[in-house]
């Protein structure tokens, strides 16, 4: 997984409630065995006029030009603002795959689903939850502004504007330091292997009827 | 001593480690797998040299890709056989408690072959890449979908990081009224909290209404429990819990088995236990649901009517509902008996059980398909709901309605393999999801019962069935 630190980008506004997975990435992508490729896919059903299938040559499809990622202000962002309950529905981790291949690295909105939430942090993206009227602000200002940017510093736990205002956000700490060094979760869960392998023969000792 | 509610008796017994912030290594006892979310976990554990922690954990099944007819021919789209035999073959190289591969007589929908195989036991955690993995704790289990990343991650360690959710009880009272099943119970909460309400929530469903649910509906409002948002849904051990488990083929037997039920008769809150959140629901209220719109929460009584964005206040929740009634080709107000069905579709994870299809044949038995409806699909979760079907004659009232009788899977609740709409299509669907595109691009879903399903397909419009049966 890549470090991430600090952040200066540009923002792009997907000004809908209840974005779900279905819509960040369709089904017929799931289909590959690939972890990689996904960004060419990313809303396929609101980014371009036609269907998408895998495998297709995704630079000659027609774009529908009034989705907000075709706009040429939004051109290279990688900070995604979005509003409540953003990742919603199916666990698929091709939408955070999709949303990280095509560029982004930091989502600001006022809520995500659980497990979508969850699965940004396995990859390197940011998802900062801030209060409602902070997203309003921030979709209000980057409708106003041209190549509307923001610095986030995760180290701080800050949210820097173009006025110079400093939104703070919370993160778990041990979220933080995974994805501050890049960790890989896998390696950090073996160091207590011992103590998996205690509490399993307990378990198996307490509840024999768990391991047929 | 302290009261405890399912929920934390389930967390407390699972932690293996606690970091500083309330991050916990928690237990896993069951990895159910299934072809779309575990390629690149069997791939990433071999890339860093790993093996399974512990195989017998794993129970797998492919079910989101696999066709419902023509088994003869087997899986026609490459892309989709491609992801079904790298199942086959990671399983080979690892190995797995129980493996139901296409084709075996006990494959089906992974969140209906677990239970009916005892592989899911009250008491344990249980994991999936998959979403609808809330609807294990039907049996007291703590079971929810994670990502991929996870899916390896267990594999590798038996264990999932994890921190402990607020916990809601929804708690239903009183008698249903006829013809109303667990999914109006599922959709009428949704329509209450929202499909955020449970965020960060463990759901139990508690109360009188629930106790005398069957396991199947049991599951069906579990299975639902993501669609408000909550990653777990749980219902306490009762001895419904354990009657539907004795003799299951994984379950245990013998001394073993007294063992087992003497624990898991603990499994449940304790009285006067207290929830972050309580939401309480008369059973009586509970009408005939329809969802007119692209989120579960955009639900009505089928009596109702689809809403009037020009009287919603909130701008995101007016172009929210704007947004839907365009996609669904609806005009505000428009009564939901008014909205016309093209295709029918019975079956998912949420409402594909045997009582699900025996619920759907009553309102079938003597009618057939309405002329305008295109297809209606009956797809069972499982080939051993497909032979019980069978034994009871179901399929027979489907056929002779003019309803196809599939092979078990996933079907067209996701419309991986070939089952889909066709663009501007309203299907009533006993699924679980009616988001754009979800039953086929530019497909129209309506989220019932399969009672609803049924009455829709033999009229041709929603209907409420009650006026049929």
């Amino acid at each position: 997984m890549n470090p991430f630190s600090v952040l200066d980008g540009r923002v792009a506004p997907l000004d809908r409630a209840n974005v779900d997975t279905d819509a960040i990435i369709p089904k017929q992508f799931l289909k590959s065995i690939k972890r990689s490729g996904f960004g060419p896919n990313l809303f396929d059903e609101w980014r371009y006029l036609d269907h998408g299938e895998p495998g297709q040559d995704c630079a000659n499809r027609p774009k529908n030009p009034d989705f907000v990622l075709n706009q040429p202000r939004y051109q290279g962002a990688q900070i995604l603002l979005t509003r409540d309950n953003f990742g919603c529905g199916s666990s698929r981790e091709h939408a955070p795959w999709a949303l990280e291949d095509f560029g982004f690295r930091v989502l600001i909105g006022s809520s995500f689903a659980d497990i979508f939430f969850n699965n940004c942090f396995k990859n390197g993206l940011l998802p900062i939850v801030l209060a409602q009227q902070e997203v309003d602000e921030l979709f209000r200002q980057c409708g106003a502004t041209e190549a509307y940017r923001l610095t986030v510093d995760l180290a701080a736990q800050t949210i820097t504007r173009p006025d110079g205002k400093v939104i703070p956000f919370e993160v778990d700490s041990f979220r933080k330091e995974c994805l501050l060094n890049g960790w890989d979760d896998i390696g950090l869960t073996l160091r207590h292997a011992e103590k998996i392998r205690a509490f399993e023969q307990k378990r198996q000792a307490d509840h024999p009827y768990y391991f047929a | 001593m302290e009261t405890q509610t399912l929920y934390e008796k389930l967390w407390s017994s699972h932690v293996v480690h606690q970091e500083a912030d309330g991050t916990a290594l928690i237990y896993i006892d069951r990895h159910l797998v299934h072809e779309v979310t575990s390629p690149q976990a069997f791939e990433g554990l071999k890339l860093a040299g790993r093996k399974p922690w512990r195989v017998s954990s794993i129970v797998a099944t492919a079910d989101h890709n696999t066709p419902t007819d023509h088994w003869e021919q087997g899986i026609l789209d490459p892309v989709s056989r491609q992801q079904v035999e790298t199942l086959d073959t990671n399983i080979r190289e690892v190995g797995a408690l129980a493996y139901f591969p296409f084709k075996d007589a006990r494959q089906g929908i992974i969140h209906v072959i677990g239970p009916e195989n005892g592989v899911t036991l009250p008491g344990m955690t249980v994991v999936c890449g998959d979403s609808h993995t809330s609807t294990h704790g039907a049996f007291a289990c703590l079971a929810h979908g994670i990502g991929t990343s996870e899916v390896e991650h267990v594999l590798a360690t038996q264990c999932l990081l994890q921190k402990k959710s607020k916990t809601m009880l929804v708690r239903v009272d009183g008698a249903l009224g006829r013809c109303i099943s667990a999914k109006d119970i599922a959709l009428a909460v949704i329509g209450r909290i929202g499909t955020a309400g449970g965020t960060g929530y463990a759901i139990e469903f508690g109360g009188s209404t629930i106790r005398a649910l069957s396991m199947e509906g049991r599951m069906t409002l579990c299975n639902m429990a993501i669609e408000a948002g909550a990653r777990a849904g749980l219902v306490s051990v009762d001895d419904r819990t354990i009657d539907y488990l004795r003799d299951k083929p994984f379950a245990p037997k013998g001394d073993v088995w007294n063992r087992a039920v003497q624990y898991w008769q603990t499994l449940k809150s304790d009285d006067g236990a207290r929830f972050d959140k309580v939401v309480e629901l008369n059973a009586v209220d509970i009408q005939p649901q329809v969802t007119w719109g692209t989120s579960p929460e955009m639900v009505e009584m089928v009596s109702g009517r689809v809403p009037d964005p020009a009287a919603v206040s909130d701008p995101v929740k007016r172009e929210g509902i704007e947004r839907a009634l365009k996609y669904m080709g609806l005009a505000p107000n428009t009564p939901i008996s008014e909205i016309p069905v093209d295709q029918v579709f019975i079956g998912s994870c949420t409402n594909s059980r045997i009582e699900d299809l025996r619920e759907a044949a009553v309102v079938v038995k003597g009618r057939t398909k309405a002329p305008s409806i295109k297809r209606v699909l009956v797809v069972p979760g499982s080939g051993l709901v497909k032979r019980q079907a069978e034994a009871e004659g179901l399929h027979e009232i489907f056929l002779a309605a003019g309803f196809e009788w599939r092979e078990p899977g996933c079907s067209m609740c996701l419309a991986m393999n070939a089952d889909r709409l066709e663009p501007g299509e309203h299907c009533a669907s006993t699924s679980n999801r009616n988001f754009e595109g979800r039953q086929g691009a530019g497909g129209r879903t309506h989220l019932v019962s399969p009672a609803m399903a049924a009455a829709a397909a033999v009229t041709g419009h929603f209907v409420d069935v009650r006026e049929l049966i």
